[in-house]
């Protein structure tokens, strides 16, 4: 079979039910080439290797390997022009060997002794890519780095010229992190090629020869590596069209609602992910977070709103010690949460809107008193919150599911907002919002701080941080690198800091 | 051919209505079958059922007694389904309360009046059912368990256990070597209503509780928090709710209720402890698909419990008049439950057949 010596993807144009995911995309990838494809989240990077993938049809354009169309229809289809792709989450049979797994699909064995064959091949590969892995372990005994092995000689053993990878190390430890780029190098170096999903700046620095930035479905940039620096690409991933910010009224902070002491919190893997983090919002206040996701916003999110261990350090509710309280104790004391994932954590779907409409609070007065719940008056509060927040439902007897996802989000955010919490912690609330409703979300941030709350808002989005903050932190790999005043700040001081590079600022103050 | 399953969006009370008649059709047409099959006519056959335990004095009075325990079990079920845990082990709480209610009966009752030993024994069996549940909760919630598997297997240690007592320790003097606990002292049985085998309070009892249930899950913080959890345990989580101490609860009264059923065979049918076999017949079992033709509400458990005590009641009588095997109770039951369940999915996911374009 011909090898891939060029593959191109040119004029690539996809629509999801009126968002442009993909706009007029071009990429062009040759033998040897380790390509970083970084952006926000929803920038498009997704869609395009799904394309690529053979998992979407686009609109418009194409597909070239070697000068010659593809037609790609399905994954089977990208595989067999020897195109790969390594997802996030390992597609992996937990109670199956290596072995077994790396066999499964793979037509290419012999019906008699196909173990022996398959186990010939898998220690071919492995030697000559630096993949060690022993096929006879059962995948839930290897760890992440050896799991991810274990995918990527799936992929090799099915003849992938070019693997695509989405965000490879989110998963791995720093040295299995650079036990990985080796296996990268040692691939290129047999001629292969490597399309690299990441977020992380350092790392495309250091492992891609080439580049390219998308933001908002269009490339906003590509380049050699060598041509470029970490924050010309934070540059190119946040854009430069800063609008001006809300009007609001000057008010001092006031006193401090939510202090955060030397905050250590671990990922989902159990490696540290947010470390010595220290902070304080304060009445009257809205504090945005910036950075790239990642960096340890979630987490941070979740430890403080006792969703999930802090190791170190302490958390203090209007002068109160929280740290590790439960999370019921933790909202009693007056803190509302617009969680990330706002249809897994926030709704619940066979549930009806109006039963939606008190989730946390329903054990509140007037919501419910000795242990019975007001449905009449609970009813009339869904009904002031589709009214007030532009619900778009049939009525508030329909479950939840039945609406559409950014009616459901405007349903947590109204149920949020209209508490008057003392604190509000707002996870990318207007993402994936229509532009009318993401004003309205904004206006409500900035009400609820002028009615005397304190505001903590993580966003990606840093026009929007621009708009409605006091005061914007960025945060990276887990410790805030500065904090600066939106009214009086240079836009590249942030992208450095989102970049790892602390700035000596002339606007800070905390 | 491609077949896609697509998620359902919206469901009206009367397509609601609609799919649970056609499930209960669609089993009643693969019962008629199997006795098509047996070279029975089936609509005589099932319209014997029907009319042996609905259309005479004696028949309904027979549905009624059995209507109890699967009413008490199936509101029980529901609400535990309600909060996503597959409780298969009513058979074994009903048989633990009916211990607990044995041990009170026999060691307080004579002592006692009927009006302090009953409650008395009530208060054991709802204790001795609702520990029995708890053992399945804890094992899921702290260490993973699946609840199918430990409901499952608990059936059979709870029976083995009644088969211990009765032939062991607590078998009875008066007995004369038959595995039998003595009997409960009269003021510890309850009363029948005239000359038929339904006790009144019993039957009270599980009306009210079926009711009680209802309310517990509809208007309640508690059925609130169960409902919550079992759609959405994450969202549970994020909405502050104890899954240990909301899970516990629920299984502590699910099995509780149960454990009721199991007072009231003893107390008012067989007024000892015998065979796990003889005191509880299968209603355990039975309650299950009780519960889910209730569309998982306790109260509807009072109508769907009336529903399948009148298939046994019919099937005893075909099974004596048609000279068929005793399991075809079961065949009917198991039919219509898979018929139930089919009939959920329907109602909830849309499956297109279509044919491939290329």
């Amino acid at each position: 079979m011909k090898r891939i010596e060029k593959l191109e993807m040119k004029g690539i144009c996809k629509s999801f039910v009126g968002v442009k995911a993909n706009r007029n995309v071009d990429l062009t990838i040759e033998k040897g080439d380790i390509l970083g494809l970084l952006g926000e989240n929803g920038a498009g990077k997704t869609t395009l290797m799904n394309i690529l993938y053979g998992l979407y049809m686009p609109d418009e354009g194409q597909v070239l390997v070697n000068g010659e169309p593809l037609h790609l229809k399905s994954p089977k289809d990208s595989m067999k022009a020897g195109i790969g792709m390594i997802h996030q989450h390992f597609m992996l049979i937990q109670k199956h060997t290596v072995l077994e797994n790396i066999a499964l699909g793979y037509a290419e064995a012999p019906f008699l002794f196909p173990q022996k064959y398959m186990r010939k091949r898998i220690e071919e590969y492995s030697r000559k890519f630096g993949l060690e892995v022993d096929p006879d372990k059962k995948i839930w005994e290897l760890s992440a780095g050896e799991q991810q092995r274990v995918e990527i000689l799936k992929a090799l053993l099915r003849n992938a010229d070019l693997l695509i990878m989405d965000e490879p190390t989110s998963v791995l430890t720093p040295p299995e992190a650079d036990e990985l780029f080796e296996i990268l190098r040692k691939m290129i170096g047999e001629g292969h090629s490597v399309i690299l999903i990441s977020h992380k700046l350092e790392e495309i620095i250091s492992i891609c020869n080439r580049v390219m930035v998308m933001r908002k479905g269009e490339v906003t940039g590509a380049a050699e590596i060598k041509d470029v620096t970490k924050v010309d690409l934070a540059r190119m991933m946040i854009g430069r069209e800063i609008s001006a910010s809300y009007e609001k009224a000057a008010l001092e902070p006031g006193d401090p609602v939510l202090e955060i002491a030397s905050l250590s919190v671990n990922s989902d893997q159990g490696l540290p992910i947010v470390k010595d983090f220290s902070m304080t919002v304060r009445r009257n206040e809205i504090l945005g977070i910036a950075g790239v996701s990642g960096n340890g916003q979630r987490e941070m999110v979740e430890a403080v709103t006792g969703l999930r261990r802090a190791e170190k350090g302490t958390v203090k509710l209007q002068g109160r010690e929280v740290t590790n309280k439960s999370a019921r104790t933790i909202h009693n004391l007056g803190i509302n949460h617009v969680p990330e994932e706002r249809i897994k954590f926030g709704t619940v779907a066979n549930l009806q809107l109006f039963e939606n409409s008190v989730l946390k609070k329903h054990h509140e007065k007037p919501y419910s008193t000795n242990m019975l719940m007001n449905y009449p008056l609970i009813k009339n509060h869904a009904d002031s919150i589709i009214e007030k927040y532009h619900v778009d439902a049939a009525s508030i007897n329909v479950p939840v599911k039945n609406l559409s996802g950014g009616n459901m989000q405007k349903l947590i955010l109204g149920r949020e907002i209209a508490s008057e919490p003392s604190l509000l912690i707002a996870a990318h609330p207007t993402y994936g919002l229509d532009v009318g409703a993401a004003e309205y979300i904004r206006k409500e941030l900035i009400h609820a701080r002028d009615r005397g709350g304190a505001v903590l808002l993580v966003s990606e989005d840093l026009e929007e941080l621009f708009q409605v903050c006091d005061k914007i932190a960025v945060m990276f790999e887990g410790r805030i690198m500065g904090i600066v005043d939106p009214s009086d700040c240079d836009i590249d001081d942030i992208g450095l800091m989102m970049a790892g590079t602390s700035v000596g600022l002339k606007g800070e103050k905390n | 051919m491609t077949v896609t399953i697509l998620p359902r969006e919206k469901t009206s009370a009367l397509f609601n209505a609609l799919i649970l008649f056609g499930s209960l059709l669609a089993g009643l047409v693969a019962v008629g079958v199997v006795f098509l099959a047996k070279g029975i006519n089936p609509f005589f056959a099932i319209g014997e059922i029907f009319t042996a335990s609905f259309g005479s004095a004696f028949g309904f009075q027979e549905t009624l007694t059995k209507a109890i325990p699967l009413i008490l079990i199936g509101s029980g079920l529901a609400l535990a389904y309600r909060a996503k845990f597959w409780n298969i082990g009513a058979e074994s709480q009903l048989l633990l309360g009916a211990v607990f209610a044995t041990w009170i009966g026999l060691k307080f009752g004579p002592g006692l009046p009927a009006w302090a030993i009953l409650p008395l024994m009530f208060l054991a069996g709802f204790i001795g059912g609702g520990l029995w549940g708890l053992i399945p909760a804890i094992f899921k919630v702290k260490f993973g368990i699946n609840e199918v598997i430990s409901t499952l297997m608990l059936n059979y240690i709870a029976a083995e256990f009644v088969k211990f007592l009765v032939v062991g320790p607590w078998k009875g003097e008066t007995k004369y070597g038959y595995p039998y606990t003595d009997d409960l002292p009269t003021q510890a049985i309850l009363k029948h209503l005239g000359s038929t085998r339904i006790s009144l309070l019993m039957l009270v009892i599980a009306v009210c509780t079926a009711l009680v249930l209802a309310f517990l899950v509809y208007r309640t913080r508690f059925g609130y928090e169960i409902r919550v959890i079992g759609e959405n345990p994450e969202a549970g989580r994020y909405a502050g709710i104890d899954f240990f101490r909301t899970s516990l609860i629920m299984m502590f009264i699910s099995g509780g209720v149960a454990g009721l059923a199991g007072v009231g065979e003893l107390s008012s049918i067989h007024h000892h402890l015998s065979y796990p076999e003889t005191i509880s017949a299968g209603y355990g079992f039975t309650a299950i698909i009780v519960a889910w033709l209730g569309r998982l509400n306790p109260g509807f458990s009072i109508l769907s419990g009336l529903f399948f005590a009148g298939i046994i009641v019919g099937g005893d009588a075909i099974q004596m008049s048609m000279g068929l095997p005793a399991t075809t109770v079961n065949v009917f039951n198991g039919l219509i439950l898979i018929f139930l369940i089919t009939g959920d999915f329907l109602l909830n996911h849309r499956v297109r057949f279509q044919r491939r374009v290329l």
